[in-house]
């Protein structure tokens, strides 16, 4: 009776879930573009649902809501629906959508889908053969050898946009690093650009006049040559054609630079926008933050070179030190096992919600950036991919965050992972990303105001 | 000034700006579109009152500006440099994308502020005001690509919906297809609707020629 009541509450939690990844799509995502094939909305939509229910799950496991046996039932369930969609679903239907795009392919695109999959899992298997992950007495087609392999690679995505982000967050909010950008500057470069523009202009009408003259004279040759034709045209090329491809190449040149100007010159009002900004309250505020930032991110690669160096993985989470160091050093007594439940449910709470919002915000931004109308089904399709690999991990790497008690479900859910290589194996790329984001965004920085002081 | 006739070419990503210019321009399909970054400009030759006595040939500059009505506005400021002194604008939308006619608004919005004489009346939603538009001199003609791609059974709901977008713009109207050329083919409709077009364009008489007067400007550069 109380297995029906749990799984009542579990499916309405998962379609509302699933309601607020279909508005976050139509709104948000795709607010540009017209959604003709309803399938890729649903997709999205039910990896998100079945991604936002492990939390929730973690979360019931926290607060004690729900009856232990059907959270266990559930979880299994969950996980294994997550694992059909991340590794047979989705692959499949990206897969799909690419072969049906390219013309070629189209009569027998279920095949073409069906071979691209294919590779597709090869690879995936192949991909867990290198890292010590598992022990070996479980059979092929387990749930702990797809959820390792999917946590490897959730694993490194959230590592390299967690180093990114440590870097880039203080770098975007402070306003130490703004460069000095005038009106003159800006007006300097639109000046170039128009004149880059008449430049093109000019040699344009200069080919469409050679252009008519041929064709008025008939030297315009519409169809193929014949063995002769070709003979005659090596010996005498036309004098006019030959101008032309001198032009040709020379506009070819010219609307390279105006497409390096237009960069710039958006660059530069990007730059001049951000200026303002950061004179308002808001601004300010940011800036603030971004200091602090700069210090936590540095306090974490500090924090990973050491866990790496020494071959340090945390046993006990960050809730329990406290409790623990409150208790001894300070000498404050408290109900413990009140406490840390409460601490533990606020802290995994804004862990998870900061890492879907964050999540959610970057795959918009990149979705804004490479899409276009053709191909916005198979890149949605491969976010979502990505989403639901990164919640995984996810899951995987909040273990470490929660106090023991805690901890049992999910190690008995996804059975005997190596907990520790994830993350060892977080630690090792979030400093690769970090340092490699330093060197980049270094590089940009020095390189950006010397393009500007060159006439 | 006189010496140069500019028509902007306006539309979303993707909806084929780049191929129309190509083929008003070159006549020729554009074998191999690719993302227009900033603007790209192309020269057709236009014949002026073609087929009368008083036929004169003038150069128009197409100026086809890439990118998307959302984009930050770091770009959208980048972007109005373009919109200086501009004599006529087409505006392109993608027949199969409905999204892309909605912004057609947006577009022409952008593009007009640039040059409306400030009346008082602003309309700050961003939403499309026929009244702001009711003294616009910048003739407008509106393109519809990818016809080929809208099955025969759809297409009369397609091309009552644009008629009546063409309307809203007080604008002509062409649907056609950017990779097959014959829809422009000389003496067909949609060929004198854009030779009469670019005949709204004022001032030609008093501009500079074709051919004439451009010997100097053969040494320009």
């Amino acid at each position: 009776m109380s297995f029906l009541i749990d799984s009542s509450i579990m499916i309405t939690s998962q379609i509302l879930f699933f309601g607020f990844g279909w508005l976050f799509f139509m709104r948000q995502l795709f607010k540009d573009y017209e959604v003709r094939q309803y399938v890729v909305q649903v997709i999205f939509s039910v990896t998100f649902a079945f991604s936002c229910t492990m939390f929730e799950l973690i979360i019931f496991e926290i607060l004690g809501v729900l009856n232990s046996s059907s959270r266990y039932f559930h979880w299994k369930m969950n996980l294994c629906i997550i694992l059909l969609i991340l590794v047979f679903m989705v692959p499949f239907y990206i897969g799909y959508s690419i072969v049906s795009n390219i013309r070629l392919l189209y009569k027998q695109r279920l095949l073409f889908s069906c071979l691209l999959w294919l590779t597709f899992m090869y690879f995936f298997w192949k991909l867990g053969d290198p890292f010590p992950i598992l022990s070996p007495k479980h059979g092929i087609l387990s749930i702990e050898q797809l959820i390792s392999r999917v946590g490897v690679i959730g694993v490194t995505l959230m590592a390299l946009l967690s180093g990114f982000g440590a870097v880039n967050c203080p770098y975007t909010y402070m306003s130490y690093f703004l460069r000095n950008v005038t009106d003159t500057d800006i007006l300097a470069l639109e000046r170039r650009l128009l004149q880059t523009m008449d430049m093109i202009i000019s040699k344009k009408k200069r080919m469409a006049i050679a252009r008519r003259t041929m064709f008025q004279k008939g030297e315009v040759h519409n169809k193929p040559l014949g063995f002769w034709g070709m003979i005659k045209s090596v010996a005498t090329s036309a004098p006019g054609s030959e101008n032309l491809t001198l032009i040709q190449q020379e506009v070819d040149a010219l609307e390279e630079l105006s497409r390096q100007l237009f960069l710039e010159t958006a660059d530069l009002y990007a730059t001049k926008e951000r200026i303002e900004y950061s004179k308002t309250f808001k601004g300010k505020y940011f800036n603030f933050l971004g200091y602090f930032f700069s210090i936590y991110c540095v306090w974490k690669i500090f924090m990973a070179t050491i866990n790496i160096v020494f071959d340090r993985v945390g046993k006990t989470d960050p809730v329990t030190r406290g409790i623990e160091i409150t208790v001894n050093y300070l000498g404050i007594q408290f109900d413990v096992k009140f406490w840390s439940q409460h601490i533990s449910f606020i802290l995994v709470g804004i862990i998870i919600v900061t890492s879907i919002r964050g999540l959610l915000i970057t795959l918009t931004k990149f979705f804004y950036a490479i899409s276009s109308s053709k191909s916005s089904n198979v890149i949605v399709l491969l976010l979502a991919q990505i989403m639901g690999m990164y919640f995984v991990s996810s899951v995987l790497l909040i273990r470490m965050s929660m106090p023991l008690e805690y901890r049992t479900i999910i190690t008995e859910v996804l059975g005997e992972l190596q907990f520790n290589f994830y993350h060892r194996w977080f630690d090792v790329i979030f400093l690769v990303s970090a340092l490699s984001s330093i060197l980049f965004l270094y590089l940009a920085h020095k390189q950006a105001p010397e393009k500007h002081m060159t006439p | 000034s006189l010496d140069r006739v500019k028509v902007l070419v306006l539309g979303d990503s993707g909806v084929g700006k780049s191929s129309l210019v190509h083929l008003l321009c070159q006549n020729q399909v554009l074998g191999n579109p690719s993302w227009t970054v900033g603007c790209s400009v192309d020269v057709r030759v236009h014949d002026y009152k073609e087929g009368t006595p008083e036929e004169r040939t003038y150069y128009i500059e197409l100026w086809d500006v890439g990118g998307s009505v959302g984009s930050a506005s770091s770009v959208k400021s980048t972007r109005a440099v373009f919109y200086n002194s501009v004599n006529g604008i087409i505006l392109v939308h993608d027949l199969t994308n409905k999204k892309s006619s909605q912004n057609l608004y947006r577009w022409s919005l952008e593009a007009l502020n640039r040059d409306l004489v400030p009346t008082g009346v602003l309309v700050t939603n961003g939403e499309y005001d026929q009244e702001q538009f009711a003294d616009n001199q910048i003739p407008l003609l509106v393109i519809g690509t990818k016809l080929d791609q809208i099955h025969e059974t759809k297409r009369h709901e397609v091309l009552t919906r644009t008629a009546f977008l063409a309307e809203d713009f007080n604008a002509e109207e062409i649907n056609l297809d950017c990779t097959n050329p014959r829809y422009l083919a000389a003496g067909s409709s949609n060929a004198v609707k854009i030779s009469r077009f670019f005949d709204k364009i004022p001032g030609f008489p008093d501009r500079k020629r074709f051919g004439g007067g451009t010997l100097k400007s053969l040494h320009y550069d």
